[in-house]
């Protein structure tokens, strides 16, 4: 019982790594209709970047987890209006091939510039060790990360629900032409939320820095889980994306303790079932397909 | 498509994408250029180092086939790499342990591509568009994962090394990569001729209207997915034969070619070459090995800094590649119209 227990929380941690990712790619593709494959370099990016300011002006954790999606905020702005802008107008495969090459070329310059072996990274601290509750222990940090990634899904998910804002980019996610017809401008948000889903991404990397090893290739096979995961939830689900972000960290978890040379399959066996049973995804609706 | 008179015909090809009747200089200049492409073939090992000929020529048919199904028949498949390694793999393996002689040991590898791509395959094409890269993205990480785990079999991170070239105790062909690439031409040629003929058939004029029209194409009576399934297995299975004779000829197996970096090096050099050519992926093909091994020779390192900057520039300024802008350029200068059916469908701006 405590085991299955220990399994499930460490379950959960890393698939608050894909919940928080999945939530920005769910965000970007509902509003531009892109597929984001920089995503994954993104993660990878906000790891870095973590790291490194912390290794050249000393940035806390704390605080890196503000900075740096800021930060990557800024970068995806950027992204938006130099590169992808420029395609969102033709086949969503356009945008897809050039967030591609976005991804060679983040991952080999930041290769080319530290190299591929890990970068160190000191978890905060009062993070360390184990969390005792009754007779169980659990791991702080990872109780921490899905606490943490659990309220900024909440926040993300009250912004949507509950400000005007939200509702322009959910009405665009699931209506794109019936929300300009009704006289909103759409256009305005696409710059933003493109940078927001960028940011998302990056908080995600700051949370796997004192977790995972930080290299340039971390990002590599991340993307590819997460192609996974929005499958599973359905591409236009923002809730799709959170709950199968988890989903896929459980059995992720859970494929490693009972089998670890299956473990990374049983995702790919998953999403082939979905697809069988639901193309649309778990929570995608069929005209989105 | 009972008449097949007019494209089975050699003489009277239609264009490429699906254009109109041929002209009759058109058609001369189709035979000169296929002569062209026979000398280039034939001469390639003279003017390069004959290894990176056969790694020209394996990932020119693999582009040819990842073309067949993105150019022709509109699906963008980021899996490909399943193909080309699985049936690496299985060439290599088939030449290790049985001693087939490479042409049968890289035809039992494309056998065994056609045999994955099928379950696949019936998955993927339940989903179109961008949902079918990322899903055909997927299944091809799953095999990465399962090449990786059967270390036993495979090698795991290690691959499968000295693997053997048989072909029938003929020591030159055995021993020489020059002689070699002679020895494996033919069955690039077949795969490549192969193709060709898919998309001048009935079959492939069939693919297209799936492509431009899907919705049409069922009304009329096809099934569409069971020709996107088709063109997705014989794809894989080009795929296939090229992966089988490039590993045969690098004597050694690596866990790189079922990785997805391999899947989207392939869609590089068919985007770059342009969509909807067959010639464009040669060309693609050509362009970057040559740029690789120049790079990987002069030490630099970080080529993705190269081929991701080169994807990047090709996507947003020619996003007709290499073939489709010089050809288009060629057609104005001789004051055609660039065929303005081949160029939207080919092209896709609208619709990959």
């Amino acid at each position: 019982m405590n085991e299955i227990l220990q399994y499930t929380v460490q379950g959960l941690a890393a698939g608050s790594f894909y919940a928080l990712a999945a939530l920005g790619l769910a965000i970007i593709f509902g509003v531009l209709g892109v597929v984001n494959f920089a995503h994954g370099a993104c993660y990878m990016l906000g790891a870095f970047a973590a790291a490194v300011l912390m290794d050249l002006v000393g940035l806390n954790f704390w605080l890196a987890l503000i900075v740096v999606p800021v930060l990557m905020f800024f970068f995806g702005v950027l992204l938006e209006r130099l590169l992808v802008s420029r395609l969102t107008a033709l086949d969503p495969l356009y945008n897809f091939l050039l967030t591609f090459g976005l991804s060679l070329l983040l991952v080999d310059l930041v290769k080319r510039e530290y190299g591929v072996s890990g970068q160190p990274y000191t978890r905060p601290e009062i993070l360390g060790g184990q969390l005792t509750l009754g007779a169980l222990r659990l791991p702080t940090y990872q109780v921490f990360v899905l606490v943490f990634s659990l309220l900024v899904c909440l926040g993300v998910w009250l912004l949507m629900t509950r400000t005007r804002i939200g509702m322009i980019v959910r009405a665009s996610t699931e209506k794109s032409e019936l929300t300009r017809a009704l006289g909103i401008d759409v256009n305005r948000w696409v710059t933003p939320v493109f940078g927001f889903g960028i940011a998302l991404a990056g908080l995600a990397g700051v949370l796997a820095a004192p977790f995972r090893a930080i290299t340039a290739d971390m990002g590599s096979s991340f993307i590819i889980i997460l192609f996974a995961v929005v499958v599973i939830g359905g591409l236009g689900s923002i809730v799709g994306a959170v709950v199968a972000g988890f989903l896929v960290g459980l059995v992720e978890a859970f494929g490693q303790a009972y089998a670890p040379t299956l473990s990374q399959i049983v995702i790919f066996v998953l999403m082939a079932v979905v697809i069988l049973i639901r193309p649309a995804g778990l929570f995608g609706r069929e005209e989105n397909a | 498509m009972s008449t097949t008179t007019e494209t089975d015909s050699p003489g009277t090809a239609p264009a490429p994408a699906g254009g109109g009747p041929a002209l009759l200089g058109r058609t001369r200049g189709r035979w000169l250029l296929l002569a062209a492409g026979l000398v280039l073939a034939l001469v390639l090992p003279w003017v390069i180092y004959p290894p990176v000929a056969m790694d020209i020529a394996a990932w020119a048919l693999f582009a040819v086939a990842l073309d067949l199904l993105l150019g022709y028949a509109g699906l963008l498949s980021f899996g490909h790499a399943a193909f080309w390694g699985g049936s690496a793999y299985v060439a290599g393996l088939t030449a290790l342990h049985w001693g087939l002689p490479f042409p049968l040991a890289a035809l039992a590898g494309a056998g065994f591509a056609m045999l994955l791509a099928w379950p696949i395959g019936v998955l993927s094409v339940r989903r179109s568009g961008i949902y079918f890269a990322m899903v055909t993205l997927a299944f091809a990480q799953m095999l990465y994962f399962i090449v990786n785990q059967w270390r036993g079999l495979t090698g795991g991170e290690n691959g499968l090394q000295g693997v053997p070239v048989h072909f029938f105790g003929l020591e030159a062909v055995e021993t020489d990569a020059f002689f070699f690439y002679y020895a494996a031409l033919p069955l690039i040629l077949l795969g490549m001729w192969f193709a060709w003929r898919v998309v001048h058939s009935p079959f492939g004029r069939v693919l297209v209207a799936t492509r431009d029209n899907p919705a049409r194409a069922r009304a009329l009576g096809y099934d569409v997915e069971r020709y996107r399934i088709l063109v997705f297995v014989i794809s894989a299975g080009l795929a296939g034969l090229a992966g089988g004779v490039f590993a045969i000829s690098h004597g050694f197996v690596s866990l790189q070619e079922v990785a997805w970096q391999t899947s989207g090096k392939v869609v590089l050099l068919t985007v770059l070459g342009g969509i909807g050519t067959l010639w464009g992926g040669i060309v693609g093909a050509i362009v970057i090995v040559i740029l690789e091994d120049q790079l990987a020779s002069s030490g630099f390192e970080g080529i993705g800094i190269i081929t991701g900057s080169v994807f990047i520039a090709v996507v947003l300024l020619f996003r007709r590649g290499i073939w489709g802008t010089v050809s288009d350029a060629l057609a104005r200068r001789r004051g055609e119209r660039p065929a303005a059916e081949a160029v939207s469908a080919a092209d896709g701006e609208e619709g990959l």
